[in-house]
């Protein structure tokens, strides 16, 4: 396979189907899901709650296995979790007994380090280690939060965190899980034109599963939109050809910008109204 | 830094070093604990009384109220139940020297509350050995869990002075019978909860440590042993509380010297005021074991841990 084609189908998705064993029998989660996300490319997936965004998600982590159906990444079976599929949990997930620091460090360790022999890559030392947990920090604005804990710092900045480990592994593709779903709307803002910023540096190819009309078109090249569950299936992919970089202000009064949130709105709101299951 | 604190005369020169020593708390201290400086005298203005009263008051009013009742009896029963007074008397002739030895029978206070609590270390201390690993591959493996948890269902609801005869059996002693039976009342407690704490490790740590690819040995040390330890450290108050309380009963039957020999020594010398000093005695070890061991505890959570 050609490295263009390689690029164009870094991720590949063919025919996946996710179904759940629950007590009160099979649970059908996701089904036929068909999907290629291309290198450097930012990818929302978006749909209303319980329609299995993050199912979808965990099976590209590699969290979870597919009922039916294969995973690709880079051309190899995704056969389990990995730090070249670095995920930012919705609830940062970080460990509270450690410092912001060894947090990062912890994953740059596993990565660039001895341990990581195995990948075949040299393994640094120390003050390598130390510096590339420096930079990530630096990244995310958080140098001077480096030696605190989890508990001293606020919601946006555990998120910063959170992103900061992900991407000091230096990842093939980042996995975002409503990685600002629990923040404010000010912070989100910010964490949003600081994730464009560090994305646009980095060319990294990311995968952000969202519920926010806003966020999905600001930030993506493709809206990846899901039907309800169960058995949710992709509905509907909109390309966004919006230039960047993207200014949040400049896009408000965009009439493109515009008509690409009509387009998500309808999906979403009309066509799949949302019907709350007592089920 | 310190000595330019100590030796400056001048208030303002203290003043400004304590100001820019927000980063250096030893040096703030030593700013405080000089009585020239006048930074400590304006940090507080006006004593807090009302609040210290509001404190204090009720916990007196309680041993108030105790002390009342105990006299209450102490009269009712014509005085074969020692008035407080006479008690108080008895301690304080007690506690002048708690540490003589006049014969295996006969031995000061404090010899025997060291007798019992170093039972209670070897005891407990066994039963943390094996308890806490134990709590560990129960709560990590399923098979175990079910293997294990009917027999401990089974054998936890058994008083441990159910265990002194077996003891006694099977070590041929009464020193080691009573650790014996320390041990077996104080590991369920640990297992137990040990078990729980390992079982409840949040599925998002465990889902970092897979997406990270963390070693075994980073996952135990970096993600299970510290979100189990408060769950470990319960274990251990509970247990050593329970310990607490079955030594005194255990030394009531295997005598020797400890507080619960002690108790029963004086209930056949008919020496009641010692009784209740020995009540007292056990009541206050026991309360400084468990909160030294909240202190540990608290020590070691974490926000995110307790919610």
């Amino acid at each position: 396979m050609s490295t263009e084609t390689l690029n164009a189908k870094f991720i590949e998705i063919e025919g996946v189907a996710q179904t759940f064993k629950t007590k009160k029998g099979n649970f059908p989660a996701l089904r036929d899901i068909n999907l290629t996300v291309a290198k450097g490319e930012f990818v929302a997936l978006i749909g209303h709650s319980g329609c299995g965004k993050s199912t979808l998600l965990n099976l590209i982590a590699g969290l979870t296995m597919p009922t039916e159906g294969h995973l690709l990444c880079a051309n190899r079976e995704i056969a389990g979790p990995g730090p070249e599929r670095a995920v930012v949990f919705q609830n940062h997930s970080l460990l509270p007994w450690l410092t912001c620091f060894e947090n990062v460090y912890l994953g740059v360790e596993r990565v660039f380090g001895a341990a990581s022999k195995s990948t075949g890559a040299a393994s640094e030392n120390k003050a390598q280690l130390m510096a590339r947990t420096d930079a990530a920090l630096a990244l995310v604005g958080l140098t001077a939060a480096a030696q605190k804990r989890p508990g001293e710092i606020s919601g946006g900045m555990k998120q910063r965190v959170g992103i900061a480990r992900a991407i000091a592994m230096e990842p093939k593709v980042l996995l975002m899980d409503e990685p600002f779903g629990a923040l404010d709307a000010l912070t989100r803002a910010k964490l949003q034109d600081e994730l464009l910023d560090i994305v646009a540096r980095t060319q990294s190819t990311v995968v952000m599963v969202t519920h926010d009309v806003d966020e999905a078109v600001l930030l993506s090249d493709k809206i990846v939109m899901l039907t309800n569950g169960p058995a949710a299936t992709i509905g509907e992919v909109l390309h966004v050809d919006l230039p960047r970089p993207r200014r949040r202000v400049e896009l408000a009064e965009s009439a493109d910008y515009q008509q690409y949130r009509k387009a998500v709105i309808d999906f979403l709101y009309t066509r799949q109204a949302h019907v709350e299951k007592t089920a | 830094m310190v000595s330019a604190v100590f030796h400056s005369p001048s208030a303002t020169a203290a003043e400004s070093v304590a100001a820019m020593q927000v980063a250096a708390p030893v040096a703030l201290k030593a700013v405080q604990a000089t009585p020239t400086s006048s930074a400590c005298v304006d940090a507080q203005p006006g004593f807090d009384w009302n609040g210290l009263l509001l404190t204090v008051m009720p916990p007196v009013l309680g041993l108030l109220l105790l002390v009342l009742i105990w006299s209450m009896v102490s009269m009712a029963t014509a005085g074969s139940i020692p008035t407080p007074i006479d008690t108080a008397k008895q301690a304080i002739d007690i506690f002048s020297d708690p540490f003589y030895r006049k014969g295996p029978n006969d031995q000061g206070v404090g010899w025997n509350v060291l007798a019992s609590l170093q039972r209670v270390a070897l005891g407990f201390g066994l039963a943390a050995l094996v308890g806490i690993p134990s709590g560990f591959v129960i709560g990590r493996f399923e098979f175990m869990s079910r293997m294990f948890n009917p027999l401990i269902s089974l054998m936890r609801p058994v008083s441990p002075l159910a265990w002194l005869p077996i003891g006694l059996l099977v070590f041929k002693g009464a020193h080691p019978a009573a650790i014996w039976t320390i041990f077996i009342c104080s590991i369920w407690p640990m297992i137990i909860n040990t078990a729980v704490g390992v079982q409840r490790v949040p599925q998002d740590y465990m889902n970092v440590a897979r997406v990270l690819n963390l070693s075994e040995w980073k996952i135990v040390t970096k993600i299970l042993f510290p979100s189990v330890l408060p769950y470990m450290l319960t274990g251990v108050r509970l247990a050593v509380g329970t310990a607490w309380l079955v030594i005194v009963a255990a030394e009531m039957l295997t005598g020797g010297v400890g507080i619960g020999f002690w108790v029963w020594d004086e209930w056949n010398n008919l020496n009641v005021k010692n009784i209740i000093i020995a009540i007292f005695v056990i009541g206050i070890v026991g309360l400084m074991l468990e909160y030294a061991l909240i202190k540990i505890a608290s020590a070691f959570t974490y926000e995110e841990v307790k919610s």
